[in-house]
């Protein structure tokens, strides 16, 4: 063994878990020191722990329990609450972090155990706003209007959301004295509207949030726009989202017999 | 209260603070500035405002039910929020925030604000430029007076920025932050005028 590697070898990470061992049993926080390693991340950490699960205090636990799928943040799984800011856990370096590093889960969804959280209600919602383009018919629809190439590379962005619940959990408004969707969605329903077969619905999808924990709960504080790990324009899709429900409801108190277009 | 009437009576929230609530403010404290022209010009102008014609109609129709209805669901709303500015220092964070601290701050000062003035005028006290200079004599009073216009500047000036985003007018990035500079100006502007008013009482 090399002389850095000695060096690297008895250096260790320092990491405060909260933990939680049922949904409804109280949380506790734990401490790990785990073996430095260069370039790691709070996910290899976590296996580290998991491979031998001994706290701080040299006592023999159980292993952390957390979501992970893609390890390349797309797929939103490993999302947690990083030194107070909820993000993916696989692009989290331990270098760039203070120790010792505080992992919590988000505590905006219902927590299952320890870190995992039970995201649920994004998907709920992705249901209530129609967040897709519907196509399906008794006999073939063909082809369906065609999308300027501009305006795709535009909606692109904002199809990059995995629905990872960062921004709701960074939302003032987003707790359980509220019903709001959250940001994502209000994102969504832009994006789906904007699509040309997808606008054929558009004003269901308006209907939707300007419903219980729609458009309205949103307060404008603005974090959701800065902790986006996606760099999605949330608050400029919020502001749309504002317009377009303006729009609808003169449509619909003064009466317009055209909703859609 | 059906979930589903939120949207309506967040935007009627919305339009009334600054119709006619916002107005009213932005007239209150122009009036009030009477006051540095002295005793007589102010009394004058309090006595025009005290008898307008269908002064009881203006009264309720355009202040007190329409402030009533913005500040207690505007409570509501303030209660309904879980604060993070300390893990989101960012500028709209502090203004989120700050725009509910001083909405229930507000309610009380305004309810104080209006039992000293306005139910004692109906009690048959005479409101004048006196009263004020005996209100206003009382050093905590003073920074309670200054802290109540200064929130009430704040408040309407940062609602108009969120009036703009909520409605849509304002929705990019750069509209929103042209509009932030307009409602900070607005806020100076206000505040100016509503502190020198002040000042000249005592």
């Amino acid at each position: 063994m090399s002389e850095q590697q000695t060096a690297t070898a008895t250096k260790t990470v320092v990491f405060d878990i909260h933990r939680q061992d049922t949904a409804t049993s109280s949380p506790y926080v734990e401490r790990f020191e785990v073996p430095y390693r260069p370039n790691m991340n709070v996910i290899s950490a976590l296996m580290e722990i998991r491979r031998n699960p001994v706290n701080a205090k040299g006592e023999k636990t159980t292993p952390i329990n957390w979501d992970m799928n893609c390890l390349e943040e797309v797929c939103g799984a490993c999302s947690m609450v990083i030194n107070g800011r909820p993000r993916q856990s696989c692009t989290a370096l331990v270098d760039q972090l203070t120790q010792p590093i505080k992992l919590e889960p988000m505590r905006t969804f219902p927590v299952v155990r320890d870190l995992v959280v039970d995201r649920e209600f994004m998907f709920d919602s992705l249901k209530r706003i129609k967040a897709w383009v519907p196509i399906d018919g008794t006999y073939d629809l063909g082809e369906g209007p065609r999308m300027p190439e501009r305006k795709r590379q535009w909606a692109y962005e904002l199809s990059k959301c995995m629905t990872c619940g960062v921004c709701l959990e960074a939302c003032p408004n987003v707790n359980d004295k509220t019903n709001f969707m959250g940001p994502a969605l209000m994102s969504q329903v832009r994006l789906f509207n904007a699509h040309p077969t997808g606008a054929m619905n558009k004003d269901e999808r308006l209907a939707t949030v300007m419903g219980d924990g729609g458009i309205t709960e949103c307060g404008n504080s603005q974090n959701c726009v800065v902790a986006c790990p996606k760099g999605i324009p949330l608050t400029t899709s919020i502001g749309a989202i504002g317009r377009a429900t303006t729009i609808q409801m003169f449509k619909n108190f003064f009466g317009s017999d055209h909703q859609v277009d | 209260m059906s979930k589903e009437t939120d949207f309506f009576l967040r935007r009627l929230h919305s339009l009334l603070g600054v119709i006619p609530v916002g107005l009213f403010v932005a007239q209150h404290l122009v009036i009030n500035h009477f006051a540095t022209r002295g005793e007589e010009a102010f009394n004058t102008a309090s006595n025009f405002m005290g008898n307008l014609p269908f002064v009881f109609f203006l009264e309720w129709f355009i202040i007190y039910i329409p402030l009533m209805f913005h500040a207690f669901y505007g409570v509501y709303i303030a209660f309904s929020a879980k604060y993070n500015v300390g893990h989101y220092s960012t500028f709209r964070n502090w203004m989120f925030t700050l725009q509910r601290f001083t909405g229930v701050f507000l309610v009380i000062f305004i309810a104080w604000h209006v039992y000293e003035t306005r139910i004692q005028k109906a009690l048959g006290t005479e409101v004048d430029f006196n009263m004020m200079v005996d209100i206003l004599s009382n050093p905590f009073m003073l920074v309670f007076y200054i802290l109540g216009v200064v929130s009430a500047t704040f408040h309407l000036a940062n609602g108009l920025w969120s009036f703009c985003v909520t409605w849509g007018i304002a929705q990019s990035p750069r509209s929103q932050k042209i509009v932030s500079y307009i409602t900070i100006v607005i806020f100076l502007i206000l505040s100016v005028i509503g502190i020198q008013a002040l000042l000249a009482f005592v």
